[in-house]
């Protein structure tokens, strides 16, 4: 049934992050929205998970408007979504295994050998097999945000948000990645949103583009609309001219 | 943060805890780790300052009384004094120092880490998970830790006194048990056990509100530690007030 974002609004004190912003990720596809930073790209995803409020508007998950939801229905709705967060946001006080262990835990029926078998191959997924005893402390950025990804996959959810998932990578890690993005949409048909700076990345995985500029949705489109597009201030963005966005400006 | 403000969304954060305490299957299994770091860890420091209490108080006593009021009143304002204050008190104080600003500064670095977000990802209700194996976890173990303080205090004031002081080990025991009530210790165990609440509370209150990065972890442990000691105080007062 896919995410649809309708008419987003969502300010912080006077500082208006969402102006209207609107955009759906249709079920099954990979769904890329760019933007500088600070543009609210996060914010949008923090929405869709409900971690969020709207000032007005409303995100729709699965056919349910997410910020009707009662608590209960709430977490029953994110047993069907991943979030891989921008820093990991591991939990440090826990070994790698248990970050992974954590949602089969609570989202699934499991019982503890069927987790560790599942902790395993999401760990080796990420090329992390044999660092499950391994605390977050002892990991690499890169290796931080893997375990983030292999967290979020464990309970093969039916969506996937990814934040920033290549930022800081090597290229090897990030083609890996990549290659893991399109796998769970290819093979699982995982509704995907993925927010990244990271151009390369971008045009591997999406299957459709959508830009948030001044907190509304400058284009929306897909890879071969985006590269032939002439707004200056998407052409500036995808080819890295920032005096081609200061002109619109 | 105006004072009623706070203590509005401190009382809401109880009244969420309440409710969150239905979720057994998050926080139960957490409970026992929280009671060995909440009780277990604590009680060395708080046996340090009950053990150093308890010889000051029978050296203090036995300084005030000489020559005007039997010595064997030494156990008397000994047994009293850490049953009734300085046992509950001195042992609180020290918790909010130790578990207070534990609790602050992991839940506030998980809060500015994204860790609590990432726990409502993964369908964890975070009050659940965090905040009710810690505080009922004080409100058990505070009053255990309480008891082993007076217990410490008492037995260094009798040990000072009869090292020290010119006393003999009846003359201790005789003033121990001559004021002595059973309420003298439901009375410390009341103040224990809503020291604990505070203390725990407190702490996740703080650490839940946590804004910014290092320095706002900073700031909420620093908070944590001087509200909840001041809430203590408060609160001694307040029993003292209604149940003496």
């Amino acid at each position: 049934m896919g995410i649809v974002i309708r008419d987003l609004h969502k300010s912080f004190g006077p500082k208006v992050v969402l102006d209207g912003f609107s955009v759906e990720a249709r079920d099954g596809e990979t769904l890329v929205i760019l933007g500088g930073s600070g543009s609210g790209k996060s914010v949008t995803l923090k929405h869709v998970v409900g971690l969020l409020t709207p000032d007005s508007g409303e995100v729709e998950v699965d056919g349910q408007i997410v910020s009707t939801l009662a608590r209960e229905e709430l977490f029953e709705l994110r047993r069907k979504v991943g979030y891989v967060f921008q820093f990991a946001a591991l939990f440090d006080s826990m070994t790698l295994a248990e970050n992974v262990a954590m949602g089969l835990r609570r989202k699934s029926d499991m019982d503890r050998e069927a987790i560790a078998e599942r902790v395993e191959e999401c760990l080796r997924l990420v090329d992390l097999d044999g660092y499950g005893e391994r605390t977050p402390s002892e990991l690499s950025g890169g290796q931080r945000k893997r375990a983030g990804i292999a967290r979020a996959i464990a309970t093969k959810p039916q969506y996937l948000l990814y934040d920033e998932p290549t930022t800081g990578l090597d290229p090897v890690t990030r083609a890996m990645i990549d290659q893991l993005i399109l796998r769970m949409s290819d093979e699982l048909g995982v509704t995907g949103i993925v927010i990244t700076h990271d151009m390369d990345s971008a045009f591997r995985v999406a299957d459709r583009f959508a830009m948030l500029h001044n907190g509304r949705c400058r284009f929306e489109g897909t890879p071969d609309e985006i590269r032939a597009c002439e707004d200056p201030v998407v052409r500036g963005f995808i080819e890295g001219r920032p005096e081609l966005m200061e002109k619109e400006s | 943060m105006t004072l009623a403000a706070g203590v509005g969304q401190w009382g809401r954060l109880t009244a969420e805890t309440v409710q969150a305490a239905r979720h057994v299957d998050v926080w139960l299994r957490l409970l026992i780790p929280q009671m060995a770091r909440v009780g277990v860890d604590s009680v060395p420091i708080a046996l340090f300052i009950a053990l150093f209490t308890g010889i000051v108080l029978a050296l203090q006593a036995s300084y005030t009384f000489t020559g005007a009021i039997p010595l064997y009143f030494v156990g008397v304002l000994v047994g009293k004094t850490m049953m009734l204050e300085l046992g509950p008190v001195l042992t609180g104080l020290a918790l909010s120092g130790r578990v207070g600003a534990n609790i602050a500064a992991e839940i506030g670095t998980m809060r500015v880490t994204e860790q609590i977000d990432a726990l409502e990802t993964l369908a964890y209700p975070p009050i659940a998970y965090l905040v009710v194996p810690r505080v009922l976890a004080g409100i058990i173990m505070v009053p255990v830790v309480t008891a082993l303080a007076i217990g410490v205090g008492i037995v260094a004031g009798w040990i000072t006194a009869i090292q020290l002081l010119d006393m003999s080990s009846a003359d201790f025991v005789n003033g121990l048990t001559l004021f002595f009530l059973p309420f003298d210790v439901t009375f410390a165990m009341i103040k224990a056990t809503s020291f604990g609440f505070i203390i725990t509370s407190i702490g996740c209150f703080f650490g839940f509100n946590t804004q910014g990065g290092a320095e706002g972890v900073g700031h909420s442990t620093t908070r944590a530690v001087v509200v909840s000691s001041m809430a203590i105080l408060v609160l001694d007062a307040f029993w003292a007030l209604v149940l003496l």
